[in-house]
């Protein structure tokens, strides 16, 4: 067990760079299409059924091609950089919009540098070369297989992540009682659960076979916010 | 109903575009459509309701090197229930070889109340070869509430993933038509456009909820929602 390293990366102080992002929720509530927690309810059910499973499956995935490395140092180089090549195309095709693609990169590099510094390993060398960095699901698979954690475990932090982004960015984009945005987290959690349960049951399938959930709004709204000249936050 | 329809298009030698094979069963049936130009237009048309409950219709299409095909459909599709509560499915898949071309512009699906619909669509394109795809999804005829729907659909290009998206809608995936995914609208879909001669178009801001947008490959792609089906197609019509 590693209790402690699984608190460290679901923690939203771990310097990843998560926090300069509200995952779409700033431009749905410009759009207004997001006022009250009830709208931020809704939000975040969505970006749990839709977002969530396909960022915890790509997480668990790249986790277990890195501990399978990490078990086997014989295996060459090239049994283990095919796999997080394929995964790294396979997520880029699901990833449609250009600005959620660089978004996703800039994430995975930040993670990737504190990950590196916190559990040193040289399976982070094994990650596809890109100039935006490797995409964050990527990242955080390898940085959890460094920590030592579990696929499980791995899915779990990453579905975790997916609404405390938006929901921590909610408290500040329409000053919402914090106390009722973790009471509104802690209602979730069982469907957080089961969601992070699943994508780590489906990351031993092919990467081409990993969900492809696409939620059109969160593309569209993602293209409509990176043409904004003023905004809080970088997604 | 179990049914299934195929598709070879290829060059005629003279530019043109010959049906080597065009057989439907039904209720796929299929009816060549001359234009007069090279590419051979096909038109499916549905010789009963549905895709219904239990149905299994699938569609085979293959475009030889050079051959230009476009498939058209004479009307909406609209997904209904069983009797029994089983699914029904439609798969599409479609080769297109090198320099040879695909046109896929069907009419809407529509996902009736009570529907449970799978539509699974896999494109592999060879190197060089262009495509045109459009998948439109309307959510629920007038005033009603849609079913469950899932419409799917992968894209090779010369061997590597290009597309990969599934859009699920319908009351059993919470948050559906939530502000982080259709925000209420009733109509929502897509357009891709693959063409290896052309530089991909940079991402474009079409209207309030609907953009450009250039992928990771020779492709963009369109995507939109739309309070109706009308105005869903202004954004992609092709």
């Amino acid at each position: 067990m590693h209790r402690t390293a699984y608190l460290l990366l679901a923690d939203g102080r771990f310097p990843s760079g998560g926090h300069a992002h509200s995952s779409g929720l700033e431009a749905a509530v410009a759009a207004g299409r997001v006022t009250d927690l009830a709208g931020l309810e809704a939000f975040l059910h969505g970006r749990l059924s839709y977002a969530a499973p396909v960022t915890a499956a790509f997480t668990a995935a790249t986790h277990l091609t890195a501990a399978r490395m990490g078990r086997a140092p014989s295996a060459t180089e090239s049994d283990v950089k095919v796999p997080f090549l394929s995964l790294d195309r396979e997520l880029e095709a699901r990833t449609v919009s250009p600005a959620l693609r660089l978004a996703s990169r800039r994430q995975g590099r930040a993670l990737l540098r504190a990950g590196r510094n916190t559990w040193p390993s040289e399976l982070y060398g094994q990650l596809p070369k890109h100039p935006d960095g490797p995409h964050q699901p990527l990242a955080l698979g390898v940085t959890t297989a460094a920590a030592g954690l579990s696929a499980e475990e791995a899915a779990q932090i990453a579905a975790y992540g997916v609404l405390t982004g938006p929901a921590s960015a909610a408290v500040r984009l329409l000053g919402l009682d914090p106390y009722q945005v973790q009471n509104l987290l802690a209602r979730m959690a069982g469907s957080c659960d089961e969601i992070a349960a699943a994508a780590a049951a489906v990351a031993h399938k092919s990467p081409q076979e990993l969900p492809a959930h696409a939620a059109p709004l969160a593309d569209i709204s993602a293209e409509l916010h990176a043409t904004w000249e003023v905004r809080l936050f970088a997604s | 109903m179990r049914a299934l329809a195929r598709i070879v298009a290829e060059a005629d030698g003279r530019g043109g575009t010959r049906l080597a094979r065009l057989r439907g069963e039904p209720p796929l049936q299929l009816r060549h459509t001359p234009d007069g130009s090279a590419t051979a237009t096909v038109h499916l048309i549905g010789s009963a309701a549905g895709p219904l409950g239990g149905d299994d219709l699938r569609i085979e299409i293959e475009v030889g090197e050079g051959a230009s095909l476009c498939v058209r459909s004479v009307a909406a599709s609209i997904a209904l229930p069983g009797r029994d509560g089983t699914p029904s499915r439609t798969t599409v898949t479609a080769v297109v070889a090198a320099d040879g071309e695909l046109r896929w512009l069907p009419e809407q699906l529509v996902a009736a109340a009570g529907c449970r619909h799978q539509a699974t669509s896999t494109v592999e394109l060879a190197g060089g070869a262009r495509l045109l795809w459009r998948e439109e999804l309307i959510c629920g005829r007038h005033d009603e509430r849609p079913g469950d729907a899932v419409v799917s659909t992968s894209v090779d290009y010369d061997g590597a993933p290009l597309l990969r998206q599934s859009l699920t809608i319908g009351p059993g995936t919470p948050g559906w038509d939530g502000p982080a995914v259709l925000g209420g609208a009733r109509a929502t879909g897509s357009l891709l456009l693959v063409d290896p001669a052309a530089a991909p178009a940079p991402s474009a801001v079409l209207g309030a909820t609907a953009v450009r947008m250039p992928l990771t490959g020779p492709a963009t792609l369109v995507s939109a929602t739309a309070p109706d089906a009308h105005v869903l197609r202004g954004y992609l019509d092709a």
